[in-house]
């Protein structure tokens, strides 16, 4: 697993205006963040708003593992999860004695649980890293969800645990009541630990990270025990993730075992791995997306989950730097001005690729529609189809065939044309 | 006391059987291509819904052989276009391929045959009981599967040991590049064990469907068990596996069977101490923990001996 030996972050070779541009990013994310819901002030945006951004905070200390330590978890929930109980358990603390502790500190709380797991647990966790360690998170988040149904005293069994967040002491008269004063607490709270988790990546741990995920041998012969180094990578990733959880039972109000489990755990990892692993700004995309997309297609199907392991396939098999990936792969072509030889390319083969992708979804909404009632009727798009009759699955058929076929050609020629680009920004040297 | 003993001793070699007809397809093409396929499990629920299906339309019988050929081929088309296609990205890449894999296949299972269990029967021929122990009937549809996991398990060593086909196998284990000096294609080599070890996840399938619950989830519930097995065993290692199947069976069951909590042995504890994680320890029952038993086993395992039972390579 070490031979993607890929960048986690270009290094600036930092001429002097790259500093400005690069404080420049920052804050129009921060403002972005401020405005965003003056913009769309309706309750919908806020909580979509909301949610985002905790998902923001949980994908970018997925990421700490993943992308930058090269550790595979298949339960990250756990200390997302326990974090939430840790906060809700504080919040209800504080209602019930009335200690002075305003709510923007409980999810700090909530990313105390989450460290203080991963301290117990992750020594074991993170001996070897690679398959084993995968499949002992695997292990773990299973032990972990169980045992939240057993231990019923602090993890509420089936309801979960509830809480009152208006209920603790109210700080510039803020109550937290309103959706809007949860959203900028989970604005700041984004901020912070976005900015901690970018610092994270420039300090020489997150340097010797990277070596770890690279070359585990020769940073032991460096003088690094690459154990340690996935320990305190698995903790600090831990701690975050506590703070996403701490969040969001701030958010809903509840934590309950569902937090913890192999879903909440997948998501993380198909919204990481779709936004792309070795960026930064990977997880932040893949995070919005994927928490759009599943607000937005719960609404429209009642086969989501099946296109989100779809478009997960599709990204693992063709795109493995995911949607930042992409991205960053053009670069060069623009620096070298040669990006006009393969948009072309790109247009012709949309239309193909938009083809098979229609057929996909035809035929997935066909057999989804036929499965619940035979014969029954529904729209596509404003196109009403009729799962009883032939022509509907022919249709089908033909899309994905002829789609598939003509794509194949086309996609070839993107490649060729794609050769051409890179030819040429090789040869104007801004391609290595 | 002994009955219950007899009883879940069958029933847990039995338990034992169906994961190492699973953990032993999901072994060998680990060591292999060095994938844990994830959707191991995923082939295991296709193959009793298929099972389930082409019983209803043709009978168990010719379902009993078509179904494993339909869920190894599927498992050949997996290894052909998407393993072998995503190999260039790592280990990684190919662990979560077959990830996204077992949850489209659920997805997929759900989307067609619904989320609530099938009504899969054990075949008219098989359903009568086979001996009674201590006044319990025991089914001779169980005495069967245990027969075909058996049967199983004694053709795949035979076919590795002692065939042509099983030498190469095992020399492509080790040096496939060596092996593919030698002339063979290896790629080849691999779709085919791939192919088979889906076509075992897919019998077991089809076996264990009457008798077990066929439902959509049943591979997110088995897969984690299976994981369990294989890094229990010792990851790569086929008696390992064959081990530790054996044992994690025998628990599962054991545990099931048995009603004993902390309570009921030393008494309730003092009531006025009100809830707490102490009473909940007190009151649980070993049959209400059966489920994280696996996991415990497993972290007790990595704490004392972290290769596994019979491992021998760091990974």
């Amino acid at each position: 697993m070490t031979d993607t030996a890929t960048p986690a972050t270009n290094i600036p070779t930092a001429p002097r205006g790259n500093n400005l541009r690069f404080y420049g990013m920052w804050a129009i994310g921060a403002i972005a963040l401020v405005v965003l819901p003056l913009i769309f002030s309706s309750g919908g945006a806020l909580t979509s708003f909301s949610l985002i951004g905790i998902s923001i905070i949980f994908a970018l200390s997925y990421n700490i593992l993943l992308g930058q330590t090269g550790l595979l978890s298949f339960g990250h929930a756990v200390q997302y999860g326990l974090g939430g109980f840790m906060a809700v358990h504080l919040m209800n603390a504080i209602a019930a004695h009335g200690w002075f502790i305003p709510l923007p500190l409980a999810p700090l709380a909530g990313g105390v649980g989450g460290l203080a797991f991963a301290i117990v647990i992750g020594w074991v966790m993170t001996k070897r890293a690679g398959t084993v360690f995968a499949m002992i998170s695997l292990g773990i988040g299973e032990l972990v969800a169980s045992s939240s149904l057993i231990l019923r005293s602090v993890f509420g069994g089936e309801s979960g645990i509830t809480t009152d967040r208006t209920a603790l002491p109210h700080i510039f008269g803020w109550s937290f009541g309103p959706q809007i004063q949860i959203y900028y607490l989970i604005a700041f709270w984004l901020m912070v630990s976005t900015i901690a988790m970018y610092a994270l990546t420039r300090t020489p741990l997150g340097r010797v990270c990277n070596a770890v995920r690279d070359n585990p041998e020769r940073v032991e012969f460096i003088g690094y025990d690459p154990h340690v180094v996935r320990y305190i990578a698995f903790c600090l990733s831990g701690f975050f993730a506590g703070i996403a959880g701490g969040l969001a039972a701030i958010n809903f109000e509840i934590a309950n075992s569902a937090y913890l489990g192999a879903a909440q755990s997948g998501l993380v990892l198909f919204a990481t791995f779709i936004g792309g692993t070795a960026y930064f700004v990977g997880p932040i995309l893949g995070a919005i997306l994927v928490t759009y997309l599943q607000l937005g297609l719960t609404s429209v199907t009642s086969v989501w989950q099946l296109y989100f392991g779809i478009i997960f396939i599709a990204i693992v098999m063709f795109a493995p730097g995911g949607i930042a990936g992409i991205v960053m792969m053009h670069r060069p072509l623009i620096r070298a001005g040669t990006l006009g030889t393969v948009i072309p390319a790109y247009l012709v083969s949309l239309v193909p690729t938009l083809v098979l992708a229609l057929g996909v979804i035809l035929a997935i909404e066909t057999v989804a529609h036929y499965a619940e009632s035979q014969g029954s009727a529904f729209s596509l798009f404003g196109i009403p189809f009729d799962t009883g009759s032939p022509l509907t699955w022919a249709a089908a058929v033909v899309l994905i065939v002829v789609g598939f076929l003509v794509a194949r050609i086309t996609w070839r020629r993107v490649a060729e044309a794609w050769d051409r680009a890179t030819t040429v920004a090789r040869e104007r040297g801004y391609l290595a | 006391m002994l009955e219950l003993i007899v009883i879940s001793t069958l029933n847990g070699i039995l338990f034992g059987m169906l994961l190492f007809l699973l953990s032993s397809g999901l072994t060998v093409i680990f060591s292999m291509m060095g994938v844990l396929n994830f959707a191991h499990a995923s082939f295991y629920m296709l193959g009793a819904f298929f099972g389930y299906q082409l019983s209803r339309w043709i009978g168990f019988w010719p379902a009993l052989v078509i179904a494993p050929l339909l869920v190894g081929m599927i498992g050949m088309a997996v290894e052909r276009y998407g393993l072998r296609n995503t190999h260039k990205h790592g280990h990684v890449a190919e662990l979560l391929l077959t990830f996204g894999l077992a949850f489209a296949i659920e997805e997929i299972v759900a989307m067609i045959w619904g989320r609530s269990p099938m009504d899969y029967r054990v075949p008219a021929a098989l359903d009568f009981p086979a001996f009674s122990v201590f006044s319990t009937n025991y089914p001779a549809y169980k005495i069967f599967m245990l027969a075909v996991s058996a049967l199983v398990f004694v053709v795949l060593l035979i076919a590795l040991k002692r065939t042509r086909v099983g030498l190469v196998v095992q020399a492509a284990l080790t040096h496939p590049t060596m092996v593919a000096h030698l002339g063979h294609n290896v790629g080849r080599v691999f779709m085919l064990v791939f192919g088979v070890g889906s076509a075992l996840a897919g019998l077991a399938g089809v076996i264990a469907g009457p008798s077990l619950v066929t439902q959509s989830d049943m591979a997110a519930l088995l897969g984690p068990i299976l994981f369990v097995v294989i890094v229990f065993g010792g990851l790569g290692s086929l008696p390992g596996a064959f081990i530790a199947s054996l044992i994690i069976g025998l628990v599962q069951t054991f545990a099931v069977a048995l009603n004993g909590s902390l309570a009921s042995m030393f008494g309730p504890l003092d009531p006025s101490m009100g809830p707490s994680v102490l009473t909940d320890i007190w009151n649980v029952t070993i049959a209400q923990i059966a489920p994280i038993l696996p996991y415990l086993l497993l972290v007790l395992v990595l704490i004392v001996r972290p290769m596994g039972l019979m491992g021998t390579r760091e990974t």
